[in-house]
């Protein structure tokens, strides 16, 4: 692959520098940093789906020889405020240890400190606790009803969020179209399951007073909310942002972890560590996404023309709020996915029940709405006996169209939509992908055709927060990058948050090196730790490369101008007239009068007296950069540009299921992936690829099942089914580049990309390939003997009636 | 329990609790951190090391059933300070990871597969890798970095080749 | 996930073995530990000893005697798994071990220590029980030899007393020159515990008849089934799908099979006799390919 020439570092295919220190076994990760003297943790936690926690005996565990504390909810709460919601509800108060009542099977009740982990393990069955088991409540539908059991007491219902959006004539355009359609989908709970597990040591010195955190966290506003939950100055917080996290996808943020450490640290005068073993991190780690019912309903005419929508979006968040309701907000931003609907009504629902906290995942909400409404266009397909494919050309957005508003308030910044799909179904064969999935299918295999054409609103904001909650008023999360050039002429740029295998370092690299004319190599990218970080929101929301690139892009540039400066006023000529080439400035009319790196340097750092009058001496800019679009509040009908830019993907797959198992297989898997420009190709595509195995996941394999006990009955690696390698075939990727008019190369985010369409395709397929059989499979995930027994009644009804028939 | 184990070809004797796996003795008593804990229940393998050349889960092993074996680690692989093996290389060639967690162990498995196998198909290296769960890649990075791994092994005593 | 404390002891020969475990109830023997440790580290189970059997001299092998392979009970997986013997004369274990868990738990893994463990939805013992393999324990300084139907009494249950040993498998070599075997399973991810299973080993005349047949079920019940039913009414026939549905459907017809978080009794039972058809088609269509 070589670079298409617009760039000279930018979309070439180089190597990502973070790559040589995991293949050596060298990371850096949570567990791998061991303060001396540091105690582990283990943690009790409760059997039951809801219980009053009567008493607490610590006598047992506290006797055995290297047991420091054990420590329960009722002193954590007294010496700590509590946890951070997003939504407004102050009667739904979270801890890190139960306080009273424990509201899930696996939260955690007491804490135990001991020298080693294993001692830790035998104290804390040691510990001794009486409950009084409670009603319990697991089902969402349930869970909304007036009357129905309440998991918070106080808060009167279980009810977090019930709001309902009208963007545009939705009434009137339901009343003049000639078609409808209603049906329930569901999105089963699922999760982005890290291999390495949440970690996070935490150490307090007394005396200079400063918290120091090693966590593997992936987390907007996590030094703040430790320091304000802490009861601390943010200033005496320090998290080191150079911890490698070993893969997050969203849900790494243990906050209520890092409190329970960094409180223990401090209570004890230890290092304290918690690396949450695989039951704890299933059951209690609040790592869950979302579990989702969607009702949909549109109206269309008679060319499958879909004119508006209704779609109501019930979350069974789990047992207490966190940030995860969010996650109904920021699909608004792509609301109508990339199709011209003209008015939606939308009702948001957030309950509680008596399962596991969730968190963010990956796409926040995006990817299973995203299967909600391409799943409807599917069945307005098949009931107008349309072709599928034809239905979405003709709603979709069409290139001219852009800059293009859709009724919720967003403006998406740029697409191509049909001449992607054109190029997938080139590529991919379309007709004679039909014709062996009919050859398949009088072969008498079920065999489908799955589609979906989804969008990636990149670049994230925190718009959904004054959306759902009115107190908020943020309206943008800046990311920042500090970059120096030393004395001697080296580069140094410096990151503010962690990373999880996006290859940030790269990026920077690269965008720094693509600005400044040289080798991207040579570019040294370090990591601030909190306390001398300029602002920074993390990597959510596929937005570095947006705003991390952004913020390196500008902070480069503004170095490159002051090298220019410089070399203008040494060479007595208007700045206008020196041009910048690889590194040294020339006068542009006398191409051999030029300052080169060396001597720039030296002028900056060392001779003040040949700087124009006022410069700062040295070579270091910072660049704290907005989102793009920001800045905005909602509008009172809840209007508002959620996130700036809209990457796009088509996915195209064959899928055979064998009829007597039930079991499905990917045959052939093409997408066709839109994300502006690209910064790194191994990188982008790495995060397609990996997109879309966590979509087979959660489409077909992965599910936190819940017992009629109201236990979590997948969690370990045997029962909640990760796919390996077997699982996943081998995917075609189509490319293509619709640069973002708001963006410094053109590029948008791809950090969600695949898992934003992938679980949509597969149902798409399935449903394409039992639907011979009369049956739809509504819910996912789609596993092997569920549908094997759904296939197996439908013929037997299909074989009854084919009787009576005769 | 004092036991005596061969890691990357040196001896070290460590006193353990018989409840000591094999993967928390690399990383805690010797700090070999490269083999990670994932699921600690042996499904993951993100803590595989090699014994006898053969990958191996270490979170299914106790360290006291380890001594008299060979044990290679990710450390173990590397030809010196700052060098990569062929097959690290290829790793970082074809990016066939993103946050590292998994690599180590992914590199060992593939490393037994291609010390017995060097030309494995496709298929072949799908199934070397299966039991080391990638959450990031979709490990198909992997798979072409382990294919290109061979390719160039196999070429190594080609007298044209550089 | 760390297991609870316990001692470890590493005896120099099978009877040491026995003297531990009549010494201490709550010993247990390890080979390979494979299944044993995820049950340590999730306190499932606690022993209060472990006994190492993997490095007792004489326990690892797998040789031809008369017309039987005999498998040690300390050998591993993988061993098996290439092992020549095993493929020339037990094409039907040949054929599951790459079945077996994955390329690095069969490493680790021994063939005694899958079939003490007693899990219905293991292939080897799957194998065990449709070939009529024999099982030698050794307990209180003698042999014992017991029919694998009679050692396998539910999941994860089987007749070896507290004090004793697993020492080798006995498995029946076929002397027929046409002898084709068939296996397949379906399970959610291909390396998964199956949720059904079905092996099938024929041997046929020169004309395609079958002269004798061995069925098994594995993992829809609480113990492997052998279809003998089914193998019987094989005897003499040619393969002849819907025959053999219909006779597997039949011997099918009265199990109870399990249920859990993955498949549903009805799904067991119904799949069970598509798998048979499968294997059975398999092992026909092999034995035909030998001369």
């Amino acid at each position: 692959m070589t670079a298409p020439g617009k760039f000279r570092f930018v979309s070439s295919d180089r190597r990502v520098r973070e790559d040589r220190r995991f293949v050596v076994g060298k990371g850096s990760f949570a567990a791998d940093i061991v303060p001396q003297g540091v105690k582990h943790v283990a943690l009790v936690t409760c059997p039951h789906p809801a219980a009053r926690i009567v008493s607490i005996d610590k006598a047992a565990a506290l006797a055995i020889p290297g047991v420091h504390y054990v420590l329960e909810g009722a002193e954590l709460a007294g010496a700590t405020n509590v946890l951070a919601a997003g939504l407004d509800t102050p009667n739904v108060p979270r801890y890190p240890l139960a306080l009273n009542v424990a509201r899930y099977a696996g939260e955690w009740v007491a804490a135990v400190v001991a020298d080693s982990r294993a001692l830790a393990e035998d104290a804390a069955e040691a510990v001794a606790i009486e409950y009084a088991p409670l009603p319990f409540i697991l089902d969402a539908d349930e869970a909304y009803k007036p009357g129905s059991t309440l998991v918070h007491e106080a808060h009167g219902s279980n009810v977090l969020l019930d709001r309902t959006f009208v963007w545009g004539e939705v009434e009137q355009d339901f009343a003049v179209s000639p078609h409808r359609l209603k049906h329930r989908v569901k999105w089963g709970r699922s999760s982005t399951v890290p291999i390495e597990t949440f970690g996070v040591t935490a150490s307090w010195d007394p005396w200079r007073e400063i918290l120091d955190i090693w966590a593997s966290i992936q987390m907007p506003k996590y030094p703040d909310q430790t320091a304000m939950v802490l009861k601390i100055p943010m200033s005496s917080v320090r998290v080191h942002y150079d911890v490698d996290v070993g893969g997050s996808y969203g849900v790494k943020r243990g906050i209520k972890h890092t409190v329970l450490v960094g409180y223990l640290s401090k209570r004890l005068g230890m290092p304290v560590r918690l690396i949450e073993d695989r039951l704890e991190n299933m059951r209690g780690g609040d790592m869950h996404g979302p579990e989702r019912n969607f009702d949909v309903e549109v109206a269309f005419d008679d060319q499958g023309i879909i004119r508006s929508m209704k779609m109501r979006a019930l979350d069974n968040v789990g047992a207490y709020a966190g940030r995860s309701p969010f996650q109904l907000g920021k699909p608004v931003g792509a609301i109508v996915g990339p199709y011209k609907i003209k008015s939606v009504q939308y009702q948001a629902i957030a309950v509680v029940t008596n399962k596991t906290v969730q968190e963010a995942v990956r796409a926040f909400g995006q990817s299973p709405t995203n299967y909600a409404i391409e799943r409807t266009i599917d069945e307005v397909a098949v009931k107008l006996g349309l072709d599928r494919l034809e239905i979405r050309r003709r709603n979709m957005i069409r290139h001219e169209e852009f800059p293009y508003l859709i009724p919720s308030g967003s403006t998406y910044d740029s697409g191509d939509y049909h001449t992607v799909i054109d190029k997938v179904l080139a590529h991919a064969g379309y007709g004679e992908l039909i014709a062996e999935r009919d050859r398949l299918r009088s072969a008498g295999t079920l065999a489908g055709i799955g589609i979906a054409a989804c969008l990636e609103p990149s670049g994230g904001n925190s718009s959904f927060e004054p959306l759902l909650n009115p107190k908020v008023g943020t309206t943008t999360w800046m990311d920042s990058c500090r970059i120096s050039i030393d004395l001697v002429g080296s580069i140094t740029a410096t990151m503010h948050t962690t990373s999880a295998g996006q290859g940030h370092e790269t990026l920077v690299g690269t965008v720094v090196g693509e600005v400044l004319e040289v080798d991207p190599d040579k570019v040294r990218v370090v990591r601030s730790d909190s306390l001398n970080a300029l602002p920074s929101n993390s990597p959510v929301g596929s937005r570095m490369a947006i705003m991390l690139g952004g913020a390196a892009f500008h902070a480069a540039k503004q170095l490159k101008d002051k090298l220019t400066a410089i070399a203008a006023h040494d060479l007595g000529v208007p700045v206008e007239r020196i041009a910048y080439k690889d590194g040294s400035a020339f006068d542009t009319s006398a191409p051999d009068k030029k300052r080169t790196w060396a001597e720039l340097v030296t002028m900056a750092h060392r001779h003040i007296h040949k700087l124009p009058e006022g410069m700062e001496p040295g070579l270091s800019v910072s660049h704290i950069m907005p989102v793009p679009m920001g800045g905005g509040l909602p509008t009172a009908d809840g209007r508002v540009q959620m996130y700036p830019c809209y990457s796009f993907e088509f996915h195209l797959m064959l899928v055979t299921i064998d009829p007597d198992l039930g079991k499905p297989e990917i045959k052939r898997y093409v997408i066709g992936h839109d994300c502006g420009t690209v910064i790194n190709p191994k990188i982008v595509r790495g995060m397609t690829l990996g997109g879309i195995a966590h979509g087979i996941g959660a489409a077909l394999y992965e599910e936190f099942a819940y017992n009629e006990d109201g236990l979590l009955v997948a969690q370990n690696f045997m029962d909640y089914l990760l796919p390996s390698a077997h699982e996943v075939p081998f995917v075609e990727i189509v490319h293509h580049e619709t640069p973002s008019p708001l963006t410094v190369f053109g590029q948008k985010g791809s950090g969600e990309s695949g898992y934003l369409g992938a679980p949509a395709a597969i149902a798409s397929a399935v449903n394409d390939a039992v639907r011979p059989l009369g049956i739809v499979v509504d819910s996912l995930p789609i596993k092997v003997a569920r549908l094997g027994d759904m296939i197996a009644q439908a013929r037997e009804n299909n074989a009854r009636e084919a009787k009576k028939g005769n | 329990m004092k036991v005596e184990l061969d890691i990357n070809r040196q001896k070290h004797t460590v006193e353990v609790e018989p409840r000591l796996s094999l993967l928390d003795c690399l990383r805690d008593k010797l700090l070999l951190i490269g083999a990670h804990a994932g699921c600690e229940h042996g499904v993951c393998g993100a803590c595989t090391v090699l014994v006898d050349g053969a990958a191996i889960r270490s979170c299914l092993m106790f360290a006291v059933q380890a001594d008299g074996v060979a044990i290679t680690t990710i450390e173990g692989l590397s030809p010196g300070p700052g060098e990569l093996s062929p097959l690290q290389d290829a790793f970082c060639e074809t990016h066939g990871m993103q946050c590292g967690y998994c690599t180590p162990a992914m590199i060992l498995a593939a490393h037994a597969l291609l010390s017995k196998n060097a030309s494995p198909t496709r298929e072949e290296i799908v199934d070397a890798i299966s039991g080391n769960i990638c959450r990031c890649t979709g490990y198909a990075q992997i798979v072409e970095a382990i294919a290109l791994a061979a390719e160039r092994m196999r070429g190594q005593n080609d007298p044209v080749r550089p | 996930m760390k297991p609870a404390a316990f001692e470890y002891s590493r005896p120099a020969d099978i009877d040491e073995v026995c003297a531990l475990l009549a010494a201490d109830d709550g010993a247990r023997v390890i080979a390979g530990g494979q299944t044993l440790v995820p049950l340590m580290a999730m306190r499932l189970a606690r022993p209060s000893r472990l006994i190492d059997i993997a490095r007792i001299p004489g326990l690892a092998f797998v040789r031809e005697e008369g017309n039987e392979v005999v498998v040690g009970a300390t050998t591993r997986q993988h061993v098996v798994e290439s092992d020549p013997v095993v493929r020339a004369k037990l094409p039907l274990l040949a054929k599951v071990m790459p079945f077996v868990g994955h390329t690095a738990t069969r490493a680790r893994g021994t063939v005694g220590g899958s079939l003490v463990n007693g899990d219905p939805a293991a292939e080897i013992v799957l194998v065990a029980v449709t070939l009529g393999a024999a099982l030698i324990w050794r307990d209180g300084g003698t042999n014992h030899s017991i029919a694998a139907s009679d050692f396998f009494l539910g999941p994860m249950v089987t007749a070896l007393p507290l004090t004793a040993c697993l020492a080798e498998a006995r498995f029946p070599v076929w002397p027929e020159p046409r002898v084709g075997v068939g296996f397949h399973e379906v399970s959610a991810r291909q390396s998964d515990f199956a949720f059904v299973s079905a092996a099938a080993q024929i041997a046929l005349d020169a004309d395609g008849r079958c002269t004798r047949a061995a069925i098994g079920i594995g993992a829809a019940t609480a113990v492997p089934l052998r279809l003998d039913a089914v193998a019987q009414a094989l005897q003499g026939q040619r393969y002849d799908e819907t025959k053999v549905r219909e006779s597997a459907k039949a011997a099918l017809a009265d199990i109870e099979p399990m249920a859990d978080l993955h498949a549903s009794a009805e799904y067991r039972k119904r799949v069970a006799a598509t798998m048979a058809v499968r294997a059975i088609a398999d092992a026909y269509q092999d034995a035909a390919r030998r001369a």
